[in-house]
């Protein structure tokens, strides 16, 4: 789960990482407010949207006017930003944060992410803040830093050192730097975090150290231990189908095509994508029903995908260990009635129940395709499209 | 002998005493699994399906003698009742409970470290469907039938397309000498070059299908092991190639978040490690076959 910048920064902010001071809009008039308790004469408006490269989309604008924060705040709030991360459907900006502009001397990227070949933390460091680590991975990968921490031991100060020495801080700033580091360290453990990123941290003029963007991506897994952490979750950045399909506890990501997807298993519903395209169609989404899926499930799951008015076909592909067969069907056949579908559907069943399955779909006298194979169902969904 | 499991091992249930637990520890029964009891906290002295019940799996073991455990444990208890098992005495224990937290994870990686490793406990998944040695045993929630008994190793991230490939495979008259599922999690026990490592001692494995899919690095570093250290033949598959990147496809690691972790990349890294790789998932049976053939 990801969450808003300004959500990161009084997180972090808890722990100890100093941030600057801002607060948060919801109108162009409650700009102008926040900037006159912040104090000061120049400020940064930020659209909050869970996407980076804002800079570019005109998400992000200095202002040291009334008038400039109004503009400023009206061009973004209510209004759809496209970043490079946000793809073509973009990402809706609800809310501001107004921040007091900081004077930069440097920029540091500080990155701390859950390694899978270590299987432990990673604290990802360059000296060249402010670029991607996409980026910096590319045309920088000697500038970056990189170590673990252990498990069992946690953070040691002498890792923090080095690598504020490594960033080149003088004896002045190596304190401050041990400081951030463990709280971004504490943040992740103590919360589940799957991803911390300050980018850029910076060295102000005067010489103070800074957490001027932050991001922060949270375990899924964990989230039944983290109300808290829960809470934070926007809807309005997420895709609406997603929304739907998430509440009902199916895991279903939003694609392009029109071959709607309803498969058991993350992998044969990746595998099933994967035959799709390759017989010339294009799929509208990856669903997965999750094991023991009951028939009102099956339904739900059709619900969610037919949420999408791009579906022309629905393939249904499950290989039942832990499911039923014959639920699916007694599924499939209640969304025919319930739903009163008039698309094609291609239903390939097998394992667990399957007879039984396939009785229930033969003696239903509904119009369904079937296939035995994954890649029949495949070239059936292709075909089923109306030209 | 086949590997992992067997119908001479001692095997116990933890949790045993869920639905759910219950309904797949009675078809390993039926299957012919050495299941010899159960451990769920509070139900000592009951008996399920015929079976003792243990409030621990200290006692479990020391009453039993028992060698391997399928944890059925929810996830928040989940990596808690690994280690029990790790520090009881277990050899392999196969955990199938999908949502265990990462850093949960991490801990169990890290406390299994404690033990030397002659005694360490062989963790397989979690997230993972199982692992079964047909006509023997299995300890999991696979249906059965679907795997035939022959020499075909078969190790896959993906529960659903591990079946896949075993009855592709049952069509085309081949068989399988163990099937294992790592499971689809960020961080889990076995690796697939751990085992590929298992595969290739095995006398009964002739061939591997390995089936990898998006995110993590661990297909490539199947890969380079399988073209330093393996003798058999190993084919693969990898899943994902229309999925986006930076999306979770449903596994909790089946995201591309670095170079290298896309599907497309990994068939890259397996060719050029000597690795066929099925052109699309209904051909990782044939892809098999005309190994077995050749």
């Amino acid at each position: 789960m990801d969450i808003h910048e300004y959500q990161a920064k009084e997180i972090l902010s808890g722990f100890g990482v100093p941030v600057p001071m801002g607060g948060i809009a919801y109108s162009p008039e409650q700009a102008g407010y926040r900037a006159r308790e912040i104090g000061g004469d120049k400020w940064v408006v930020k659209a909050q949207i869970h996407s980076g490269g804002r800079g570019e989309a005109g998400g992000v604008r200095v202002c040291s006017t009334d008038d400039e924060l109004y503009d400023a705040a009206k061009s973004m709030l209510g209004k759809v930003l496209f970043t490079r991360q946000t793809g073509d459907r973009g990402k809706l900006c609800t809310r501001l944060y107004v921040e007091e502009a900081s004077d930069i001397a440097r920029e540091i990227y500080l990155g701390l992410v859950l390694d899978r070949e270590t299987e432990r933390i990673m604290v990802v460091a360059s000296a060249e803040g402010g670029m991607e680590i996409e980026e910096l991975s590319q045309e920088k990968p000697e500038s970056i830093i990189r170590f673990t921490i252990d498990p069992a031991a946690g953070l040691q100060d002498f890792q923090a050192r080095e690598l504020g020495f490594k960033l080149g801080f003088g004896a002045e700033l190596i304190g401050k730097a041990q400081r951030i580091l463990r709280g971004a360290y504490r943040a992740f453990r103590d919360l589940d975090a799957t991803m911390v990123e300050i980018n850029p941290l910076v060295v102000t003029k005067s010489g103070d150290l800074v957490a001027l963007d932050a991001k922060m991506s949270f375990d899924d897994n964990a989230l039944f231990r983290r109300p808290s952490i829960t809470e934070l979750r926007d809807k309005s950045q997420e895709d609406r189908r997603e929304t739907y399909a998430e509440d009902r506890g199916l895991a279903y990501v939003g694609l392009d095509g029109d071959i709607g997807c309803l498969i058991n298993g993350a992998g044969l519903a990746m595998a099933t994508l994967d035959m799709i395209k390759l017989s010339g169609g294009e799929p509208a989404n990856f669903l997965d029903i999750g094991g023991a899926a009951s028939p009102d499930r099956v339904l739900q799951a059709f619900k969610a995908v037919l949420m999408d008015k791009n579906v022309k076909v629905v393939l249904v592909n499950i290989f039942a260990g832990i499911n039923r067969c014959d639920w699916v069907a007694e599924g499939v056949v209640a969304a025919f009635r319930e739903l009163g579908l008039d698309l094609p559907v291609v239903v390939r069943l097998s394992g667990t129940n399957v007879d039984e399955g396939r009785r229930i779909i033969a003696e239903s006298g509904l119009p369904i395709i079937t296939a035995e194979t994954l890649a029949e169902a495949a070239e059936r969904a292709v075909a089923a499209r109306p030209v | 002998m086949a590997i992992i499991t067997n119908e001479m091992v001692p095997t116990i249930v933890q949790g045993m005493s869920g639905r759910i637990a219950q309904f797949h520890a009675a078809d390993m029964i039926r299957y012919g699994t050495n299941l010899v009891g159960g451990v769920t906290p509070g139900k000592g002295g009951d008996t399920i399906l015929d079976r003792p019940m243990f409030d621990t799996v200290r006692e479990a073991v020391e009453a039993t003698g028992a060698k391997a455990s399928l944890v059925f444990v929810p996830p928040p208890f989940a990596a808690d009742a690994i280690m029990e098992a790790a520090d009881s005495g277990i050899e392999v224990a196969v955990c199938v409970t999908d949502g265990i937290p990462a850093q949960d994870m991490m801990r169990v990686k890290r406390y299994l470290r404690r033990y030397k490793a002659d005694r360490r406990m062989r963790l397989i998944g979690p997230n993972c469907a199982g692992v079964i040695s047909p006509g023997r045993s299995f300890m999991g929630i696979m249906p059965p039938h679907i795997f035939a008994q022959g020499s075909v190793g078969i190790v896959g991230r993906s529960g659903t397309l591990g079946y896949e490939a075993a009855s592709q495979l049952q069509s085309l008259g081949y068989g399988v000498s163990t099937s294992v599922g790592i499971g689809g999690d960020p961080i889990n026990g076995s690796s697939f070059k751990d085992i590929l490592e298992l595969f290739e001692n095995d006398p009964e494995t002739e061939v591997v299908m390995m089936i990898g899919e998006i995110g993590g690095p661990q297909e490539a570093e199947a890969a380079k092991f399988a073209r330093e250290h393996m003798t058999k033949p190993v084919c693969a598959y990898v899943a994902g190639l229309a999925a986006p990147k930076g999306r979770k496809m449903g596994h909790a690691g089946a995201i591309v978040s670095a170079f290298g972790e896309s599907a497309a990349e990994k068939v890259e890294i397996l060719e050029d490690c000597g690795i066929r790789v099925a052109p699309n998932p209904s051909s990782m049976g044939q892809t098999i076959a005309s190994m077995m053939a050749s």
